[in-house]
């Protein structure tokens, strides 16, 4: 028996069949997602390329240059996404502190089915809502804003008639955007350890110095991701943007005027329907760079939460 | 720096259950003072109600006074984060907090209420109150780093600093060692003795020898059974808690016939 097991070369650890499966799952799914990510990048970039390298003649001839519009496009992304994300995270920052924090529970429980609702409305129907009840309803507060602080470079003239500028859209992503960092701010607020906030209480913090002290810094990693999940989707948003704005290619920073600079992804689905030839690998381009754009700034995000991480509470 | 506390008839509730009922003590200043029992006895809800901060439990109230210099802590007049700044608390498990340095743990306290601080105060603050709670020489070099890195009886120090920090009269030890490791559990036994000269101390502990190492005096409570309000049995000097109780429960406890 004993010159049996001495003989084997090393003990191994019997492999059950549960783990088996599971870390066969796992190590699937992993790699699926990998090869889905890696195929989109190989046609985004397959299919820019003859528009990256296109001649003068070939551009004149359909009509639509890459490196013509895509400063105005990329502009216009970032801008409408940025101004979105200005409205939707204090918002939603406060909105989860209310509910986990604030609000007695039964409350607390309805306002989170709500807002949790609010991400399931099909982005058709917030345009829908852009145009026929938030353009119009906030067209004479843009009014007053040109007559009144129109010195501002912002808020320059002329006003549009419509109420349908990036500000209109920026309101409209915000919304659209609103109820996915609440819901994942509350989720993190509600973990923060009750032992760290009994240790701020008992130095004698009051509610909000107890939030600020032990809830915000343990939820800070999360805040920043779900802000970045809502990034993607205001920077990657569609139908929204196409159907509220009418297009320019153009970099402005007025947020009233009836010129207003359009997004990657609403440039894309206004335009794919006429497109062809090397107009096709021309929206293609575009949305290679769209892709770029996120990719950068989700790193940003990872970079920023890592360099804090010993911080973190994770250890 | 020290106030005696006086405890008159004093009932917890949470919602309609009545957690600790009828418990009048005198604590005096510059002493340690050690609650034993077994657990549910409601020796840590009294504990907590000694700075209000039962109160972050949902439907926890009192009846009765708690008399810290003469002042009742639950006068209509009194605001709960005022005496949560006087009684400062040490709890079971270290919670620095992990997102702030060594140095900001010490000084969160001293920091709320929009309290302004200048560097070199905050420098001198942060290496008196280290020093108070044995802990200076440890991490003098690391005071940048994370609280969290520290073992566990380091963390249990941090905390004690940072409780110290505010200069408060009394510090509530909530089984401040039950999570530490033997030398751990010395260094903080010791650092109760020093602080014993400044501060009046509260220490809840389920270990009788520490009670007995520590503490002048004892307060012993019990509970009839579940589901029944726990008491308070008796209250008397350590020793005489130790050698010659009075009560026969008492010397039950203590000798291991229960609990």
């Amino acid at each position: 028996m004993t010159s049996a097991t001495t003989s084997q070369p090393a003990l191994r650890a019997p492999r059950r069949l549960g783990d088996r499966v599971f870390s066969i799952a796992a190590t699937t799914s992993g790699v699926i997602i990998l090869v889905v990510l890696a195929s989109v990048a190989i046609f985004l970039v397959s299919k820019s390329v003859p528009a990256l390298v296109a001649t003068d003649k070939e551009v004149t001839d359909v009509g639509m240059s890459f490196w013509g519009n895509i400063g105005p496009l990329v502009f216009g992304t970032i801008w409408a996404a940025a101004l979105a994300l200005l409205f939707a995270v204090p918002f939603a920052i406060a909105i989860a502190l209310f509910i986990s924090h604030y609000a007695p529970r039964r409350i607390a429980q309805g306002l989170g089915y709500a807002i949790d609702l609010l991400a399931a409305i099909p982005s058709v129907v917030y345009g829908l809502w852009g145009i026929m009840v938030l353009a119009p309803a906030v067209q004479p507060i843009y009014v007053w804003l040109v007559d009144n602080v129109g010195w501002f470079p912002l808020f320059a003239g002329p006003v549009s008639g419509t109420g349908r500028t990036v500000l209109t859209v920026a309101v409209v992503l915000a919304v659209m955007i609103l109820p996915i960092i609440t819901a994942l701010s509350r989720e993190i607020f509600l973990q923060t350890p009750r032992l760290h906030e009994e240790a701020a209480l008992a130095l004698g913090a009051t509610k909000w110095e107890m939030i600020k002290m032990a809830v915000l810094p343990f939820g800070r990693p999360g805040i920043i991701s779900a802000t970045m999940l809502g990034l993607g989707r205001a920077l990657g948003e569609t139908m929204a943007v196409a159907m509220v704005l009418s297009p320019a290619v153009i970099v402005s920073f007025a947020l009233l005027q009836s010129q207003n600079p359009t997004t990657i992804a609403a440039n894309i689905a206004l335009n794919f329907p006429e497109a062809h030839d090397l107009g096709v690998n021309v929206l293609i381009a575009t949305g290679l760079v769209l892709f770029i754009i996120t990719l950068i700034v989700n790193s940003l995000a990872r970079f920023i939460v890592n360099r804090r991480k010993a911080f973190s509470g994770a250890n | 720096m020290s106030k005696r506390i006086e405890v008159k008839d004093l009932n917890v509730y949470y919602g309609k259950f009545k957690a600790v009922e009828d418990v009048s003590l005198t604590i005096e200043p510059r002493t340690v003072t050690a609650f034993i029992g077994p657990s549910g006895c409601g020796k840590s809800t009294f504990l907590r109600t000694l700075n209000r901060m039962h109160e972050v439990i949902p439907g926890a109230r009192v009846e009765g006074e708690v008399m810290i210099d003469g002042k009742n802590l639950y006068d209509a007049d009194v605001d709960p984060v005022m005496v949560r700044r006087q009684v400062g608390m040490v709890f079971q498990r270290p919670n620095p907090f992990p997102t702030m340095s060594i140095a900001d743990n010490v000084l969160a306290g001293v920091k709320l209420n929009n309290a302004k601080i200048s560097k070199s105060d905050a420098e001198h603050l942060v290496e008196k109150s280290l020093k108070g709670a044995n802990l200076w020489k440890e991490v003098k070099d690391r005071l940048n780093l994370p609280g969290s890195g520290l073992s566990g009886g380091q963390q249990q120090r941090l905390c004690i600093a940072r409780a110290i920090a505010v200069s408060p009269e009394v510090i509530l030890m909530d089984e401040p060692c039950s999570a530490l490791d033997p030398i751990s559990t010395l260094a903080i036994e010791d650092l109760i003795e020093e602080l014993k000269a400044k501060y009046t101390i509260v220490i809840v502990t389920h270990n009788m020898q520490q009670a007995s190492r520590v503490s002048d005096k004892t307060a012993f409570f019990n509970i009839a059974g579940t589901g029944e309000p726990g008491k308070l049995i008796e209250f008397d000097d350590t020793t005489t808690i130790f050698e010659n109780p009075h009560v026969q429960a008492t010397e039950d406890y203590i000798s291991g016939r229960f609990g």
